[in-house]
């Protein structure tokens, strides 16, 4: 039980962190760098990327064994159109300012391609809770990172926090494109300079605790056969 | 006539460039943008299969799915258009010319998924010229020789973004750039202010 959690949990810091779609990978910058002019509108097109990448993962991994490899390609694309067609449907219906301020991004989920590539790296080789899990957690950590950038472009280019004025100040830099491409450019340069630094951390910590208990047996070792007797 | 035909080139090519204002082919101005020559090749298929696209889906859109109505499917089969037009392009170069399927056949597969060809054929679905091409008196509406016009200055559009920053990145490589702000970061802020220099033809 213990094991699986670990899986399904390093499952998640992988799509979340170590494989973060927009940061790490840059995957998906047409819509990343295109609906990021307020935060509301990003984290609207996080989330339906976040549901179009984990129904299209569930359907993908179900259908993995069905689908010949030479044709995979086109079956997964399919698989996507249709799921991007049923959002665009509901979206419509019952978000239609989401929906029109959008626009031509919607369709394009179609070509997003973290989706695609999830599929093909993820889903069409991995077990159906497996690939749902990598789809919630690419999609929530791709959502995260268009949120902060929505965030930053919307407070600097017009004073307000979701729509809500709290200053009184606008830099029309930061509303059109090119504040888009600088911000995401700065954003992606933090964000390495920080998992870097995390990383080098916990190397170091590890190296330390390595190195104390050198003189007796390493207390790694021990720990692990103690969990396998669980 | 003339000046709609003017307008809609200035407006496909600069004032509302693919990649720099309208942030469509992002993927492939990133990826292959590190030398000139490999832009300009992969610039060339892109504006090729974006006209291609065009005369098949806009004429399927317009007398085939609305008299239907089926429009609601467009998503799926402008996909698939353009994935076989891909496929197609690929196997007649393969055959017409081995030396340029050797310097362009890599970048051919990719284009499927740029998203520039959707975004053209999805653009072009409207019934007024001027709701795409800012400037135009409004009432005169879209065909197929609009919509073929558009389609090929804005490939040429992308081209020229593609290549200007193929130079720009050839240059890059060469200076020294803080750790953190190697590859896509410095990338990202050259683009930014290749956008702000594209921006002002919108003020024109």
């Amino acid at each position: 039980m213990n094991g699986k959690i670990k899986h399904y949990g390093k499952i998640a810091y992988d799509g979340l962190i170590t494989n973060n779609a927009t940061f790490k990978l840059v995957l998906g910058t047409c819509a990343t760098l295109g609906m990021s002019t307020s935060a509301v509108n990003s984290f609207g097109m996080g989330l339906s990327v976040t549901v179009v990448l984990l129904l299209s993962n569930v359907i993908i991994s179900l259908l993995r064994k069905v689908i010949p490899n030479t044709v995979r390609i086109p079956a997964f694309v399919v698989i996507i159109a249709t799921m991007v067609t049923l959002l665009r449907m509901v979206l419509e219906k019952y978000i239609p300012d989401l929906y029109d301020s959008m626009g031509v991004f919607l369709p394009l989920i179609v070509v997003n391609c973290v989706i695609l590539g999830r599929a093909e790296a993820f889903a069409s080789k991995q077990p159906v809770l497996d690939s749902a899990i990598d789809g919630i957690f690419t999609g929530l950590g791709l959502t995260c990172a268009l949120t902060v950038i929505g965030i930053i472009r919307e407070f600097l280019g017009s004073g307000s926090f979701f729509g809500i004025q709290v200053m009184d100040f606008k830099i029309g830099f930061f509303t059109n494109s090119a504040g888009a491409f600088f911000v995401y450019g700065i954003c992606i340069a933090l964000f390495v300079l920080i998992t870097d630094q995390a990383d080098k951390a916990r190397r170091a910590k590890q190296a330390r605790l390595l190195r104390v208990p050198a003189g007796d047996q390493p207390l790694p070792a021990v720990e692990s056969s103690a969990e396998e007797v669980k | 006539m003339a000046a709609t035909i003017f307008l809609i080139i200035i407006s496909a090519v600069f004032s509302q460039n693919f990649i720099l204002v309208k942030f469509l082919g992002i993927c492939p101005f990133l990826g292959v943008s590190k030398k000139t020559n490999s832009a300009l090749s992969m610039g060339i298929a892109v504006t090729l299969v974006m006209i291609l696209a065009t005369l098949v889906t806009y004429p399927l859109y317009t007398y085939i799915m609305v008299p239907l109505g089926i429009e609601y499917l467009e998503i799926i089969f402008f996909i698939f258009v353009i994935a076989a037009l891909v496929q197609m392009l690929e196997k007649i170069i393969e055959k017409l010319s081995p030396a340029l399927y050797r310097s362009m056949g890599i970048y051919l597969p990719l284009i499927t998924t740029n998203c520039a060809i959707l975004g053209v054929a999805e653009l072009l679905l409207v019934n007024d010229v001027s709701e795409i091409v800012s400037g135009v008196a409004e009432g005169i509406s879209m065909n197929l020789g609009f919509a073929l016009l558009y389609a090929l200055f804005a490939g040429i559009g992308f081209t020229v973004a593609m290549v200007l920053m193929g130079g720009v990145r050839e240059k890059l490589e060469k200076l020294p750039v803080a750790k953190c702000m190697k590859g896509f970061p410095i990338t990202m802020v050259a683009a930014s202010f290749m956008a702000m220099a594209f921006y002002v033809f919108s003020l024109l």
